[in-house]
């Protein structure tokens, strides 16, 4: 089908855009400012209420626009209607019409934008085909599994072409199972289509499986954005790095001059420091999996941060070991261990935790945001 | 409607205990006795009320249809009822839009109070009714008759069409909008088809509150015009008549056929 281009004018801008509803102090989206490519797949990732959906809202023109501008392939569409803006909508309650049969369901945009009878018939066969769903074209929606219902709808999102497909936590209301499968269709009509995607999950899995880019919203404000793995393993913030996996962090004081963040006594590695950074409260964050364990001090190879802890725990979970760790300073945090190598402690027992200072990134404190709860909850006073 | 998914197969496994079924019986056949009781009379030959009839005979609907008095009894009923049926269904599905698509304070109230007239005795509502259409020259006039039934047939619609809007999911109107569709086809191709089944059974009702309601057409009747309750009710007490057997038999069956349209029509949507 169509290849991506990466043309400038296409595409989605979004300038400045906030929305304060009436009667509330906070803006439920504060000042957001994003560049969509067209062909991307973007997922606007958050908890609830970190405004996410009402950005999603505000692109499909359920809400209105209370500064900025929100721009789709050139032209300004902050003031239209949802009917003119051209776009595809999936909603987790599928929203699908009972009373029309599948295919009509799918129909139905095209007779909207008056196509020919027999036009309408082949694009609605050929889309259904995509959703594998063909054979399901005369039943009623009320037949059909969650999964299935959500294909249907969207096939019905698809079938005009639209400008960019806006999916709201589309995999929301249904099963585990159902999810994955649903999950590797979306990323094929992804592929297939060359289509702009626009997802909002606040299932980090998701979003890190599907996206070409992630923007992380916290608050009304989009934290960080970027590529899953950029996302991964260089967060720029602690509520980035807390909510998008789980991560072990160490609190500390930056010291620029001598490349190092300050940890009570001990002072941990940390090359590339920004300058801006110096003096101020910093957070090293490491994944539990850069983390390794040695039973012997001496084993560590010079040039690694290293840190003494007691085994608290260790959990078997069938491809690795989680093993839970408290150090000296009483934080607690996780590291794996591979299910082939012997464990260098048991719980009860002290271990030397290693790793790379190039695997950890050190963000600022978080400014006091509240944080989801996460492996590694660190004490303000460590 | 909504519960097109799961709700058909609700049955649980094992069936109803004896108790509840001699219960489920007794009151079927509480519900049905006047019914088996009335139709076999007017199939009967005698010239008197008779049960079980002796002989069989079409005599008393040959003289239900061959009267003029019990002719223009049905005619008047019928002509009320189509009108109060009409003017309630426009009154209840504004109401019930209103009250679906509105949050204010006291909007429980204003629920409860549109279900008064259901719950009001009917002689209290034909007194007052008779108290104010004296002063306003209504009595005995087909306008009384249809403001008058149409107030009592209202909280049957509101309620029907209640019903078929608490199912109905407002984001179909945001998906339709996405979709490329106005505000007016949106309310034309989905909310009507939707709601329609439930505005039908509201205008059955409605008809049949009119055509079965006999205290406020006792009150507001005149020699020139009567509904067939009222008729049925003067012919029990001037003349023992059979001939109200066969009206009975025709107004039970005329209002269950109304009263099933809208099951027929939802059942043939719901299989199609």
């Amino acid at each position: 089908m169509n290849p991506t281009v990466n043309d400038s004018s296409r595409g989605i801008r979004i300038k400045g855009v906030s929305k304060v509803y009436s009667g509330t102090a906070r803006p439920a989206v504060d000042a957001v400012s994003l560049d969509i490519a067209h062909g991307e797949f973007m997922t606007f990732l958050g908890p609830s209420g970190s405004g996410k959906t009402t950005m999603l809202s505000m692109l499909a023109g359920f809400v209105s626009v209370s500064a900025g501008s929100i721009e789709i392939d050139g032209r300004d569409v902050s003031r239209l209607k949802p009917h003119k803006r051209d776009l595809g909508v999936v909603f987790q309650q599928y929203a699908l019409f009972p009373h029309l049969s599948v295919a009509r369901n799918v129909a139905f945009p095209l007779q909207q934008r008056r196509m020919r009878k027999a036009d309408i018939a082949a694009k609605v066969a050929e889309t259904l085909e995509l959703v594998h769903l063909g054979p399901y074209a005369d039943r009623l929606p009320g037949h059909l599994s969650g999964g299935q219902q959500q294909r249907v709808a969207l096939a019905r999102a698809v079938v005009y072409q639209p400008r960019a497909l806006l999916m709201d936590e589309p995999l929301g209301a249904l099963d585990k199972r159902l999810r994955d499968r649903l999950q590797r269709e979306i990323a094929r009509m992804h592929r297939e289509l060359g289509m702009t995607f626009i997802f909002v999950t606040h299932d980090q899995h998701e979003a890190l499986t599907l996206s070409d880019r992630i923007a992380v919203f916290n608050e009304g404000r989009i934290e960080q954005v970027g590529a899953p793995a950029e996302l991964y393993e260089r967060p720029e913030t602690l509520f980035v790095a807390q909510f998008l996996g789980e991560s072990n962090g160490f609190r500390g004081t930056v010291d620029k001059a001598a490349g190092v963040l300050r940890c009570g006594a001990h002072a941990l590695r940390a090359p590339r420091l920004d300058p801006r950074l110096d003096r101020a409260e910093g957070v090293a964050v490491v994944r539990p999996e850069r983390l390794s364990l040695h039973g012997d001090a001496a084993d560590v190879a010079s040039g690694r941060n290293r840190l003494g802890a007691t085994v608290t725990e260790v959990v078997y979970v069938g491809d690795r070991h989680q093993v839970g760790l408290r150090f000296a300073d009483g934080t607690t945090g996780t590291a794996t261990h591979p299910v082939g190598s012997p464990l260098p402690a048991m719980p009860g027992e002290c271990v030397t935790v290693s790793w790379d200072p190039e695997h950890q990134s050190i963000v600022t404190g978080g400014a006091g945001a509240p944080v989801p709860p996460v492996a590694a909850e660190i004490p303000a006073d460590a | 409607m909504s519960d097109t998914s799961g709700g058909r197969q609700g049955g649980r496994d094992g069936g109803l205990g004896w108790g509840l079924r001699t219960a489920v019986a007794l009151t079927v056949l509480l519900l049905i006795t006047p019914t088996v009781v009335v139709i076999p009379m007017s199939f009967s030959g005698a010239d008197t009320f008779q049960f079980p009839p002796e002989s069989w005979s079409l005599r008393w609907y040959r003289s239900f249809f061959g009267s003029e008095k019990w002719m223009y009894a049905l005619l008047t009923s019928v002509q009320i009822g189509l009108l109060v049926a009409a003017c309630a269904t426009v009154l209840g599905v504004a109401v019930a839009l209103g009250l679906n698509r509105s949050r204010f304070r006291g909007l429980g109230a204003v629920r409860t109070l549109m279900t008064a007239p259901m719950i009001m005795p009917g002689i209290v509502v034909a007194v007052a009714v008779y108290g104010v259409f004296i002063r306003w020259q209504l009595n005995g006039t087909a306008v009384g008759f249809v403001i008058a039934h149409t107030v009592l047939a209202l909280p049957f619609v509101v309620t029907a069409v209640s019903t078929s809007l608490a199912g109905y999911d407002r984001t179909m109107d945001v998906a339709a909008a996405t979709l490329g569709a106005t505000a007016w086809t949106t309310f034309v191709r989905i909310t009507v088809p939707l709601v329609a089944p439930g505005v039908l059974s509201g205008f059955a009702f409605a008809f049949v509150t009119s055509l079965d309601e006999v205290v406020v057409a006792l009150f507001l009747q005149t020699p020139d015009i009567q509904t067939l309750p009222v008729q049925m009710y003067n012919s029990i007490t001037l003349e023992i008549d059979p001939t109200i057997a066969a009206a009975s038999s025709l107004m039970v069956t005329a209002t269950t056929l109304v009263l099933l349209v809208p099951q027929f029509v939802r059942r043939e949507r719901r299989t199609r």
